[in-house]
């Protein structure tokens, strides 16, 4: 949830070099043989690090020495959908978690439910794409118990994460905001549901009610506004197929790096 | 360094001796590496455009009251706009370079100018994914490189300096030199100089190890792996400060190696690191005459 989209849209329109070698340059840049190549990197990256991280090692949690001041709040501040702005006006008291798909028995979780599972309190630091990092202190009920309720059926392979802002406003839900995972970083313990923030109710700039916390990859896969979770075998028939509002607009699916 | 092709002694005058200079293994990863610190560097200006502010310490973002000790922006200045570095407390008006530079002619604002980026336009993603793809052919052409050098014992024989040439009255006797822009001839430059030793050592074996040491750091999974690196750096936000830092000591380097390049005696220089062999240029004639 960490990238300026006006400006970047704006840009893009916009630049086209002057000179040769950068008119080179970009047209290497949007070449898809070429950017087929560099993806392999991403693939090597990844790979790597699942190698390493084979041990399901936690992120690095810190105290409340090191909180920031001032967590930053990016992405979307104020969802401006209707059913947001229905939650909004009740305090989410109809709010409710769906959770369905590929799972055994589908299920639908209020607030009061989620915060009666056990519960996870860490302190780590968000880092965005962009470059800046900030540390705050999470609340929230593991991922893994909630699947663990539903039950996952055969053949499940990623948690989908469908949220209320519509990040870019279109008029056939394309521009939703949703991120996906795959179960390595779904049943890991740091994986976590939050539903609090530096010890208080998650504030909506935050991503109130729910918003999701896995914290050994970048920002925007820590998809806000929660609405509903849906266990799939792929995700490319969701959105434009990269499993993620930024995915789908260039960004890695894997954000470890 | 080694073999001398073609040193016929018989003539009274002094004859080039040709030798072969760099071996296949140093010319290939040289110039795998000039490729791949040219496209890091641009499109790690384009990783640093998405936001142009370096803090210190575990944390850092542009929400106040988080401290940048660096930042390059663009401020409104009357209908047009001006760019501003700051450095700590100091601010310097950068319009044209940093913080606000043409793009098709029209002021804009940009940390760094589009002909010093990957793509030239504001594109976060495409200049990770590039940043990435040739990070990973930097590492492992280092370490062909790295693998290289002991096994053939490449460092010992040509980069390691020797005693003697670490004294300090030897090493001020080469800045002398090279101040002068008086470089050895004859049979002195069949070896590196010392100077040349000690900047090759710190570029290979320190600073551009910082760089991949740093980058790792920046990455969440990474922490994961190797929470070490956050102590050793001091925080992600430090790490990033560093890697931008030592990218820059990395450019000071390659300035100054390719002005040596070029004024000490380029045809020969460039022959060298293409096709390994090196002409060593006789000494001054009055002393061959003695």
């Amino acid at each position: 949830m960490s990238v300026d989209l006006t400006r970047r849209r704006f840009l893009i329109g916009s630049g086209v070099a002057a000179t040769g070698i950068l008119t080179g340059c970009d047209a290497l840049v949007q070449s898809p043989s070429v950017n087929a190549v560099l993806e392999k990197g991403e693939w090597l990256s990844m790979k790597a690090q699942r190698l390493l991280l084979g041990g399901q090692q936690l992120a690095r949690e810190y105290t409340e020495a090191d909180l920031s001041p001032v967590f930053k709040a990016n992405g979307t501040q104020l969802p401006e959908t209707d059913i947001y702005k229905r939650l909004i006006d009740t305090n989410f008291t109809d709010w409710r978690l769906e959770v369905g798909g590929m799972v055994k028995t589908p299920k639908s979780f209020s607030m009061a439910e989620l915060k009666a599972m056990p519960s996870r309190t860490q302190i780590t630091r968000h880092d965005c794409v962009e470059g800046w990092s900030a540390i705050g202190k999470w609340t929230g009920v593991p991922l893994g118990l909630v699947l663990e309720q539903v039950g996952l059926a055969p053949g499940a392979r990623y948690a989908v994460f469908h949220c209320a802002d519509d990040y870019e406003q279109s008029l056939d839900g394309s521009g939703l905001y949703y991120e996906s995972i795959d179960l390595v970083d779904a049943w890991h313990p740091q994986t976590i549901l939050s539903y609090g923030m530096n010890g208080k109710d998650l504030e909506i700039a935050h991503g109130a009610p729910l918003r999701l916390r896995v914290e050994r990859q970048l920002g925007y896969k820590h998809a806000k506004y929660l609405m509903r979770i849906e266990l799939v075998d792929s995700f490319r028939n969701i959105g434009s197929g990269k499993g993620g509002f930024w995915e789908d607009r260039g960004y890695e699916w894997y954000a470890g790096i | 360094m080694t073999s001398v092709t073609n040193s016929t002694g018989l003539s009274q005058k002094p004859k080039k001796a040709v030798f072969y200079r760099h071996s296949w293994a140093v010319r290939i990863t040289h110039w795998l590496n000039v490729l791949c610190l040219s496209f890091l560097l641009m499109s790690g200006l384009q990783i640093f455009n998405a936001h142009p502010h370096l803090y210190w310490g575990q944390y850092g973002a542009d929400a106040l009251p988080d401290p940048a000790f660096l930042s390059i922006e663009a401020y409104a200045d009357g209908d047009s706009m001006k760019g501003v570095t700051s450095v700590g407390q100091l601010q310097f008006t950068t319009t044209g370079v940093l913080g606000a530079s043409k793009v098709d002619g029209e002021l804009t604002p940009r940390a760094f100018p589009s002909w010093l980026t990957i793509p030239s336009y504001q594109d976060l993603a495409t200049g990770r994914r590039w940043h990435f793809f040739f990070a990973w052919f930097f590492v492992i052409n280092g370490f062909v490189y790295m693998l290289y050098g002991l096994v053939s014992r490449h460092f010992r024989r040509d980069l390691l300096p020797t005693r003697a040439e670490l004294t300090s009255k030897h090493l001020a006797g080469e800045i002398a030199d090279h101040a002068r822009l008086r470089f050895p001839k004859g049979e002195k430059a069949r070896n590196y100089n010392s100077l040349q030793k000690l900047a090759y050592i710190g570029v290979g074996f320190i600073l551009l190890p910082l760089m991949v040491l740093t980058g790792l750091t920046m990455s969440p999974g990474f922490n994961a792996i190797f929470p070490w690196l956050l102590d050793v750096f001091g925080g992600r936000q430090s790490a990033r400060t560093i890697h931008f830092i030592t990218a820059s000591l990395v450019v000071v380097f390659v300035i100054v190696h390719v002005v040596m390049v070029l004024i000490s005696g380029v045809w020969n220089n460039m022959r060298s690191m293409i096709t390994g062999y090196y002409v060593l240029k006789p000494e001054a004639e009055k002393e061959i005459a003695k």
